[in-house]
């Protein structure tokens, strides 16, 4: 049932490309029927061969120019075949993977924050490229082998009924006889991939570590443990492919048995003078190209069923639920002045826990907040609401008087500089990097930027400066330097307010100091939310909030925290208590 | 010679029968055409039925024999093709962890993963079809001419024509689409960093509202990749039509030279028709080749990634104790002397002119900004990597010039990233000494501070810990690296940074649960937090790799700008 709504669903797909699909299907029944044609005229070719003095050279000369411009047809069309279902394939994976990003884009952030990003990722690389496999492999063999059965069907039947009763009766045992033999292999190939899956799992968990695995000096008890496992793997792999490479055998003998039985009814009824030698030799030929495709059919349904289950799982994602758009009449918010306030806010990112409840904030143009708490509290639960991330359950979140359910995303994100402990940078240049947020900078502006965020000293000091191609490897920056470009990326384009979630976490103390100048003139006049884990560096913000467990504990300056001796002042001196 | 070719010559035996049994499968197939022929000239042109008949159960005896053969040589051949595979498993094993920290860092651990699952599995699907194929395909196309020879001579002349022809166009085809195949696969890879990029970096993307202009990168790439797959496709995909043609023109002109020979009486028209079928069985295996060949370029190129690591060698250096510099008297215990750190394909040094002295039973604190070396510097004690100038020397005897098993069990060194390994937690323990009773392991946990921890879990010693700790905190993966550390009472212990999950005030239990464990116990602990090393009899300040001055917490904040630096930044009220 499902499986079935999966292949509509990849039928809508193929719809776009339905002329190639005619055009495949037009192109097959050409080659199959030249392919099928050309051993009856060469058996025709073979009878005017009779023996000695007796040879009709003429027609057989006929014979050869049909024979040759079949071929070439037969050449041509199945090459055009291939293109049109190379087309088809690549355009349609190509259709999809494009369908699978777009829903990337737009997907709530609640379904990245909970699912793997290398699950999604396999489902729009692997899962994509194994249908992609699997559909070519249907195109091209899957019709032209049932046409190429049909076809040799028909031309055997107006040739000769009786020896086609043989090849009929004997070949669907070489199917059986697969059928067999995969259902065997079945367990023993699930069997294998449990101890390879065993395996695997033991080699990363020692590989990744091999440096504590040395240091330990634990490598000969590794080796043998692994030799155990490495034992285990080898016994099922051999009894695993020996029983699945039994299948061409023992499909070969039960061709070769048809072989031999046509030969035998052939001869047999070609010496009472019912057959000639030429046709006997177009059925021998026949036989072996009727059992061939039986074969390769149900190689081709156990990898489109897998092409299938893939597909699902692509579909799966492009499916799920988008985001909520920007309501009709939502509002741009321009020339913002950053007063926010959030009203009764309440938001859980599951029902069963809920998490904030009632919280209420109200922030003054240019005020500086800091959020501090233990691990967990809704420090950066507050930020995901901020920037609109995830939306409230109930409660409203102003910036400016404006409801921001009632802003449009865009609008409302541009307005903030985020800068997150969890350093993101894309492939690309380290200008192309910085111009992020605002791609139409001149050189100036972002090396007055790289300036004031102390990067443009370590900018200049790569191998091609600001040109420098940061790969996937992060080209050998240090966590700390990626910060700062991180940094650099916000001081361009230095929205009106600003987040700062444990911005300056992986650099060190002493170039944080100086950020921290950095980061004091940005933040002038500008509405700026601060979460960080030392204390230190938030001491002089206009309002700290003290959190836990979703809710704020406690508010107000440095000094008048301290003086409430509460839980701030707790945390704030156990980080000086020896 | 080829260490994958060495493993196979122990499987010489299956790797000999293997073909072998394959080479008799394809005489008795090559044999077929020949009793055909003779089912028509002897049977149906002389009449003769029960010539027919034995033709036929000779037929049926062929494709018996064939079976048996068959099955027998695939026996063999997946025998010797999982024997390789498994030996090479563990020979890949057992290299990869005489790797030097240097080799490890150079190939990268998802690099090493793979080479031992992906590309260890290609090249044994190749082992097991080239015993299995690659020598039964040639030996057909030769074997088909050669019996045609038998069959006529002039007629097999069309055999030798057309044979090269074949060759030449499938090996053209072939080669002009590998380096097609890898474009392909290269811009496969950046359509997948694309999407990878997308996913991780999605909260910075939607922050700069930038998802329309990655969609449309994206579509890009991705456009790029179905017209690079539509380019290679044109081309892979004349390989059957071709050699369809080659073979078809073969065969009338076959035809016509065996007309002709009937014509003048040398030879039959069943001799026609056998030749007619060698030529189809030629067709036949060449497609099959043609596949193979694909499969086979694919498995040689895996072969010769993990021969690659397997032709690695630890660069790792030893010298006699008994040279130059193998010793060096000085009554300190451990000694750095002018110490200097260039990693593999690093230009500039990492540390230089590293010189300091401890006693035993010091406690010596290594504190410095992010990359100002503290890591590198406590990783050549435990001659984790070598040293490229100067010398390091551990009770007078340089630690090059140490076994490295004698010498790292001197030592329990806890890392910056805290791993634990899927097991019970006793057993993880015992990581650091399999020897150790109940009361060690009790103390060593009670001194890391994971006492709690280890109540806290249901089955306590024996609780279950995940693949990576998973189920434990990061603090709590902490203290029981730690605990492991302490439970082979090492003469020396480094703590890499190694508390940065604990709060300030377990922090300070440990340190001091560590001194009474044992008072002759050198300790280094290398940390950001002045707070963790201002107890320590001496501290080591770095900067960009340098030392920029030693001496105590009080001596430092005196004399030493960058301490102070550190330290206010830290503490300022």
């Amino acid at each position: 049932m499902k499986q079935k709504q999966t292949i509509s669903k990849v039928l809508t797909y193929i719809k776009d490309y339905k002329f190639y699909l005619i055009g495949s299907v037009v192109f097959a029944l050409i080659t199959v029927a030249f392919t099928l044609y050309i051993p009856i005229l060469i058996g025709n070719a073979i009878d005017c061969i009779i023996k000695a003095g007796n040879v009709d050279f003429d027609s057989m000369f006929r014979i050869f120019t049909k024979t040759a411009v079949m071929a070439v047809i037969a050449a041509l069309s199945q090459w055009i075949m291939n293109l049109l279902n190379n087309k088809m394939t690549y355009y349609v994976s190509r259709d999809i993977r494009n369908k699978a990003i777009e829903k990337i884009e737009r997907l709530p952030l609640n379904y990245l924050d909970t699912h793997s990003s290398g699950d999604t990722l396999s489902r729009v690389i692997a899962d994509v490229d194994q249908f992609s496999d699997g559909l070519l492999m249907g195109f091209t063999q899957l019709f032209t082998g049932v046409v190429t059965i049909i076809g040799t069907l028909g031309f055997m039947l107006s040739v000769n009924y009786i020896i086609t009763a043989v090849v009929v009766v004997v070949t669907p045992l070489s199917l059986f006889v697969a059928r067999f033999i995969s259902s065997r292999t079945y367990n023993l190939f699930k069997n294998q991939s449990k101890i390879r899956g065993e395996q695997t799992a033991f080699i990363e968990e020692m590989i990744e570590n091999q440096k504590v695995v040395q240091a330990y000096s634990h490598q000969e008890e590794n080796q043998k443990k692994f030799d155990c496992i490495n034992d285990e793997l080898s016994k099922s792999s051999l009894k695993a492919l020996f029983f699945s490479s039994l299948t061409n055998p023992c499909t070969r003998f039960v061709n070769n048995s048809v072989y031999a039985g046509v030969a035998l009814t052939g001869a047999l009824m070609a010496v009472t003078g019912n057959l000639t030698v030429g046709v006997l030799t177009c059925f021998l030929s026949y036989a072996n190209q009727y059992t061939k495709p039986f074969n390769e059919i149900s190689g081709v349904i156990t990898e489109f069923q897998n092409a299938i289950a893939c597909a699902d799982r692509v579909f799966e994602l492009i499916e799920e639920e988008p985001e909520q758009p920007d309501s009709e009449n939502a509002v741009t918010l321009s020339e913002v002045c950053g007063d926010v306030e959030l009203d009764n806010v309440e938001f859980s990112y599951t029902p069963e826990r809920e998490l904030i409840k009632n919280l209420n904030l109200k922030v003054k143009r240019g005020q500086r907040i800091a959020i501090v708490g233990p691990t967990g509290c809704g420090k950066t639960t507050l930020i995901n609401l901020l920037m609109r991330f995830y939306d409230t359950v109930s409660g409203d979140i102003t910036v400016d008087g404006n409801n921001i359910r009632e802003v449009t995303r865009k609008s409302l994100r541009e307005n903030y500089g985020m800068i997150l402990q969890d350093t993101w940078l894309k492939t690309g240049t380290v200008k192309e990097n910085i111009t992020f947020g605002k791609p139409d900078a001149t050189d100036e502006e972002i090396i007055a930027a790289a300036k004031s965020s102390h990067a443009h000293s370590f900018i200049k000091r790569l191998p091609d400066g600001y040109n420098t191609v940061i790969g996937e490897d992060d080209g050998g920056l240090s966590q700390g330097q990626k910060q700062l470009l991180c940094i650099t990326r916000i001081m361009l384009s230095l929205p009106p307010m600003l987040i700062l979630d444990e911005a300056t976490s992986s650099i060190d103390t002493r170039t944080e100091l100086k950020i921290q100048r950095a980061f004091q003139k940005m933040m002038t006049g500008r509405t700026s939310f601060i979460v960080a884990h030392r204390l230190s560096t938030v001491k002089n913000a206009d309002v700290l909030l003290v959190m836990k467990d979703g809710h704020i504990i406690e508010q107000g300056t440095h000094e008048e925290l301290l003086a409430q001796k509460g839980f701030y002042s707790n945390l704030y001196n156990s980080q000086f208590s020896h | 010679m080829n260490p994958i070719i060495k493993m196979l010559g122990r499987y010489k035996k299956e790797a000999i029968l293997g073909p072998l049994f394959k080479l008799l499968e394809a005489v008795f197939e090559l044999l077929v055409p020949l009793v055909v022929a003779s089912l028509i000239d002897g049977g149906i042109l002389r009449k003769d039925k029960s010539h027919i008949v034995q033709m036929f159960i000779f037929l049926i005896l062929l494709a018996v024999i064939g079976l048996i053969s068959s099955v027998t040589a695939q026996y063999f051949a997946a025998k010797a093709a999982v024997g390789v595979s498994t030996r090479l498993r563990s020979e890949l094993f057992r290299k990869i962890q005489s790797f030097s920290f240097s080799e490890i860092d150079k190939t990268g651990a998802s690099t090493l993963i793979t080479r031992m699952t992906g590309d260890v599995n290609q090249v044994q699907n190749g082992i097991n079809m080239f015993l299995r194929l690659f020598l039964r395909s040639p030996f057909i196309v030769f074997g088909a001419m050669i019996m045609a020879f038998t069959v006529d001579f002039q007629s097999a002349l069309v055999f030798v024509g057309v044979i090269p022809v074949l060759f030449a166009v499938v090996f053209a085809i072939i080669l002009v689409s590998i380096p097609l195949y890898k474009k392909v696969q290269e811009k496969l890879d950046k359509v997948t960093l694309k999407t990878r990029e997308n996913l991780t970096g999605v909260r910075v993307i939607r922050a700069f509202c930038r998802e329309d202009k990655e969609i449309n990168d994206f579509r890009q790439m991705n456009q790029e990749l179905a017209d690079s797959q539509n380019y290679v496709g044109k081309i892979s995909a004349l390989m059957n039509p071709v050699t369809y043609v080659i073979i078809n023109t073969a065969i009338i002109v076959l035809i016509y030279v065996g007309a002709i020979r009937v014509e003048q009486g040398i030879i039959t028209q069943g001799a026609v028709v056998a030749l007619y079928n060698y030529m189809s069985q030629i067709l036949v295996e060449l497609i099959k080749l043609a596949n193979l060949i694909i499969t086979m370029t694919k498995s040689v190129a895996c072969a010769g990634r993990v021969t690659a690591i397997l032709k690695t060698e630890s660069s790792l250096e030893s010298i006699n104790a008994d040279s130059e510099c193998g010793k060096k008297e000085s009554g300190n215990y451990i000694e750095f002397s002018d110490v200097g750190l260039v990693y593999k394909g690093a230009g500039e040094e990492s540390l230089s002119n590293i010189s300091f002295s401890v006693k035993k039973g010091e406690t010596v604190g290594i504190i410095g900004g992010t990359g100002s070396g503290k890591t590198s510097l406590v990783h050549l004690i435990p001659h984790f990597y070598d040293c490229t100038s100067g010398g390091i020397y551990i009770d007078g005897i340089n630690v090059k010039a140490y076994p490295v098993e004698e010498l790292r069990k001197k030592i329990g060194i806890v890392m910056q990233k805290s791993v634990l390994f899927k097991g019970t937690i006793r057993e993880n323990i015992l990581w650091g000494n399999g020897n150790a009773s109940e009361k060690e392991i009790s103390e060593a946990i009670e001194a890391a501070q994971a006492a709690d921890v280890v109540n806290s879990k249901k089955d306590g010693l024996d609780e279950m810990i995940e693949q990576n700790g998973r189920n434990l905190s990061g603090g709590q993966r902490q203290r029981l690296t730690i605990a492991r550390a302490l439970v082979r009472k090492p003469e020396i212990l480094i703590l890499d940074d190694s508390s940065s999950a604990l709060d300030y005030a377990t922090d300070a239990k440990l340190r001091q649960s560590i001194k009474k464990l044992d008072s002759n116990m050198t300790v280094f602990i290398v940390s950001q937090r002045t707070s963790s090393i201002m107890y320590a009899d001496k501290i080591i300040v770095l900067d960009d790799g340098k030392i920029v001055g030693t001496g105590t917490h009080e001596q430092l904040l005196e004399s030493c700008e960058v301490y102070r630096e550190i330290h206010l930044s830290q503490n300022e009220k």
